[in-house]
């Protein structure tokens, strides 16, 4: 099959890193050849942040270039904006409708630009919009819109849920399984 | 066993495998995970050394003892080892010895984009570029027999791509090898001029010999296809040409960057009508190719900056590039940002308010130069800083040394700061240190250092006193505030910048996203006291921002410090 490309951008601390580890282990276990390419370091801190998720018979490079994404995944509303340009023509975008004000925006010497979920539609851009930061309160734990959004996700593919449950199972703390499973279910339903 | 794995675990398990010993590294984004995932085996010994020279010399150690070891950095990290690296080249090895430098073309978390591949060549050292995961796994393998067979450390050379992608290994068994006999080599061990001088030859007809395995090594391949074109390329750029043409290309694909094969690539150039050399940075496999008489494309084409792409090659070799569709708005800028509790913001605050010069230095504090603090003057390398407030005040004097400070994290104090500050007694310049003192090592993502009092595994270690420290360098004025207490700081700077000798301030707080840190609750505002003035702004927090007029507190991100409560004058803010 062809190559399929995931992109997960959103805001440094957001939790991309886990989101991206479920995904590899996922795909790695449905018997695919994956590539999934982080961001560590400075960027971490806050900035902007993107993994990239790569799967198929033989995947070669380890990043998604403009044009290319089948599905990206947004954190935050301005960063789906930001990696729009990596959307395939006819690619999906799902976005936590969450704003998080970048440091130029708080400073006052950039706007936070208005309508941007209205403005990728009219674009013709397959969007679908997640509040998850309620779901991921109403899972027990604000910090879980990581895996909202991976629910959401698994809409989208014909992975069975178990499949995906597995995965996240063996990605997460034992500790923290139940409000995980429970955001994940809440992002899906 | 088939897994994905992180090119970086990908290393520490080819080390597992390869039966080494002994890792002794200095944290350094991309490298860091090497060393803390070999922290996971308990069959090998590791640690955090405080600085990579140290640890290139902990590892010459072991491999001079008979055990098979490796030290770890980034590309920056082995200007600091290059010392032990060049001699090292002429004593050779007796167990097996790797480096490990891992370089961050496009600076992802960088103060320079060098290329390392300098550094095997002036240092006449082989070095092997693996272009996944698996690659580096077993590089690792190659990279052991090529040091006991040539009697050479080897370098292993990681970039951000591979070093931060997961693809997929096959993992095997760990190979069990005795340590081998030390036996005293004078000729071969003590390079004083006598001894290196007959050392030399050798390492030349090393280099000649290794010419001649690089010629036949299975660490270079030819994957021949249509010949119209043929790439010259390594790395993680193997796998963007391979993504532009898919198997429709001739390839040649080096494994082994240093030294480079003759023949080899004089037959594969005359198999294909067109040669062009893809590599990211400088142009080191096309100057070789010129050098032996070549006609190749490669620099003319390939910027030297930054990191490369697939769709950078396909635009440059003309091929199909696909683009997407844009929003017309302007998307404001995400740089990172101090986190909201962060220790370093108070003391950042003060300095600004203070209009202090400011001598910065390598770490998360390196974002004290973000507005609004924009209070950083200066970020060179790790422990510039306290060097270099010594210099400025040396040549303004007293114009200076009321107004300038250096500011430093206590890991990158124990890497290279130390020796600053003991210029600084030394030569006497009315010098004041502010050592931000977080109490781990923050950016490269919570290393333990000498400070913290715990080793690489957790468990407690040796702790060194940073008071007594600077006090035994020669300081006598050492004061250490705590950064919450915003009056505390504003005090301190105002103090030991008044005073008539050399002083450190420590600035003690443990970074707030520790897990052993217990945050307070969230901030709330109470909007009728909230008068707008923005005062609160200053402080750069991410939680707070201005909602129509008001000042509001994100309690998704506030950990509860309180500094913008003692900042705020109309007490708006609510604990």
């Amino acid at each position: 099959m062809m190559t399929k490309n995931i992109m997960i951008v959103g805001v440094g601390g957001q939790g991309s890193l886990l989101a991206s580890k479920l995904l590899g282990h996922l795909l790695v276990n449905q018997g695919y050849d994956v590539k999934v390419s982080e961001v560590h370091g400075m960027s971490q801190r806050g900035g902007s942040v993107v993994t990239y998720v790569r799967f198929g018979d033989k995947v070669y490079s380890p990043v998604i270039d403009k044009g290319e994404a089948d599905v990206i995944v947004s954190f935050e509303v301005l960063e789906a904006a930001r990696w729009l340009e990596y959307l395939k023509p006819g690619g999906r975008v799902i976005v936590n409708t969450q704003q998080i004000d970048p440091m130029p925006v708080i400073t006052g010497v950039a706007e936070y630009p208005e309508q941007l979920i209205e403005k990728m539609d009219a674009l013709g851009v397959k969007i679908d919009g997640v509040d998850a930061l309620p779901l991921a309160e109403e899972a027990g734990f604000s910090k879980a819109v990581n895996i909202v959004l991976m629910g959401r996700l698994s809409r989208y593919f014909d992975f069975s849920v178990e499949a995906w449950e597995e995965s996240l199972i063996a990605c997460v703390p034992a500790k923290a399984k139940e409000i995980n499973l429970k955001a994940f279910t809440l992002g899906r339903a | 066993m088939k897994k994905l794995m992180l090119g970086n675990a990908a290393v520490a398990r080819g080390l597992y495998e390869a039966g080494c010993g002994l890792i002794s590294s200095y944290p350094g984004t991309p490298s860091t995970e090497i060393t803390e995932e070999a922290a996971k085996y308990d069959e090998m010994y590791s640690e955090w050394a405080p600085n990579e020279k140290v640890a290139v010399e902990v590892a010459f150690g072991a491999s001079l003892a008979g055990m098979r070891s490796c030290s770890v950095m980034k590309h920056v990290g082995l200007n600091v080892a290059a010392d032990p690296l060049y001699t090292a080249s002429y004593t050779g090895v007796n167990a097996g010895m790797i480096i490990v430098v891992a370089d961050d073309a496009g600076m992802h978390s960088s103060q320079n984009e060098q290329d390392s591949r300098h550094y095997a060549i002036a240092s006449k050292v082989p070095m092997l570029e693996p272009s996944d995961s698996s690659e580096a796994l077993e590089f690792v393998k190659n990279a052991y027999d090529i040091s006991e067979q040539f009697d050479t450390p080897v370098l292993l050379k990681m970039c951000t791509r591979i070093a931060h992608s997961q693809s997929v290994v096959e993992t095997s068994e760990k190979v069990e090898l005795p340590v081998k006999p030390y036996e005293k080599n004078i000729p071969k061990y003590v390079m004083m001029p006598g001894n290196a001088k007959r050392r030399h030859p050798f390492v030349e007809q090393r280099t000649r010999d290794l010419i001649a395995y690089a010629e036949t090594t299975a660490l270079n391949r030819v994957e021949l296809g249509d010949t119209k074109l043929g790439i010259i390329t390594s790395s993680t750029s193997y796998q963007y040409a391979r993504e532009v043409f898919g198997e429709e290309v001739s390839i040649l694909k080096l494994g082994l960057v240093n030294p480079l094969p003759v023949k080899l690539i004089k037959d594969f150039a005359e198999k294909v009508d067109k040669l062009v050399v893809v590599e990211e940075l400088d142009s080191i496999i096309e100057d070789h190719c010129k050098q032996i008489g070549l006609d190749v494309t490669g620099k003319d084409l390939f910027p030297l900056e930054g990191e490369f792409s697939q769709s950078l090659i396909a635009e440059k070799l003309n091929m199909p590039v696909t683009t997407g569709i844009k929003l017309d708005d302007d998307i404001p800028q995400r740089p990172p940002v101090m986190c909201a509790g962060c220790p370093h913001r108070s003391m950042f605050y003060a300095l600004s308010k203070n209009k202090v010069t400011v001598m910065g230095d390598i770490g998360c504090y390196t974002l004290g130069a973000v507005a609004p603090l924009s209070s950083i003057d200066l970020a060179l390398c790790m422990g510039a800083s306290v060097s270099s407030v010594h210099g400025f005040n040396k040549a303004l004097g007293k114009s200076s040394e009321g107004k300038t400070v250096a500011v430093i994290g206590d890991s990158t104090f124990m890497h290279s700061g130390m020796t600053g500050l003991a210029n600084i007694a030394y030569n006497q310049s009315n010098s004041t240190v502010i050592i931000l003192d977080n109490s781990i090592t923050g950016m490269t993502g919570h290393q333990q250092n000498p400070t913290t009092g715990y080793n690489i595994k957790g468990d407690p270690a040796g702790k060194i006193d940073l008071e007594k420290l600077c006090m035994a360098l020669g300081i006598r004025r050492v004061r250490v505030v705590d950064p919450y207490d915003l009056d505390a700081c504003n005090n301190a700077v105002k103090e030991e910048l008044a005073a008539d000798e050399p002083s450190v301030i420590i600035s003690r707080r443990p970074c707030v996203l520790l897990k052993h840190v217990k945050n307070n609750p969230p901030l709330t505002i109470d909007e009728d006291k909230c008068k707008s003035c923005k005062l609160c702004m200053k402080l750069g927090c991410p939680a707070i921002s201005m909602k129509d007029g008001k000042a509001t507190v994100d309690a998704t991100l506030c950990v509860g410090c309180n500094v913008c409560e003692q900042l705020c004058a109309c007490n708006a803010f609510q604990a």
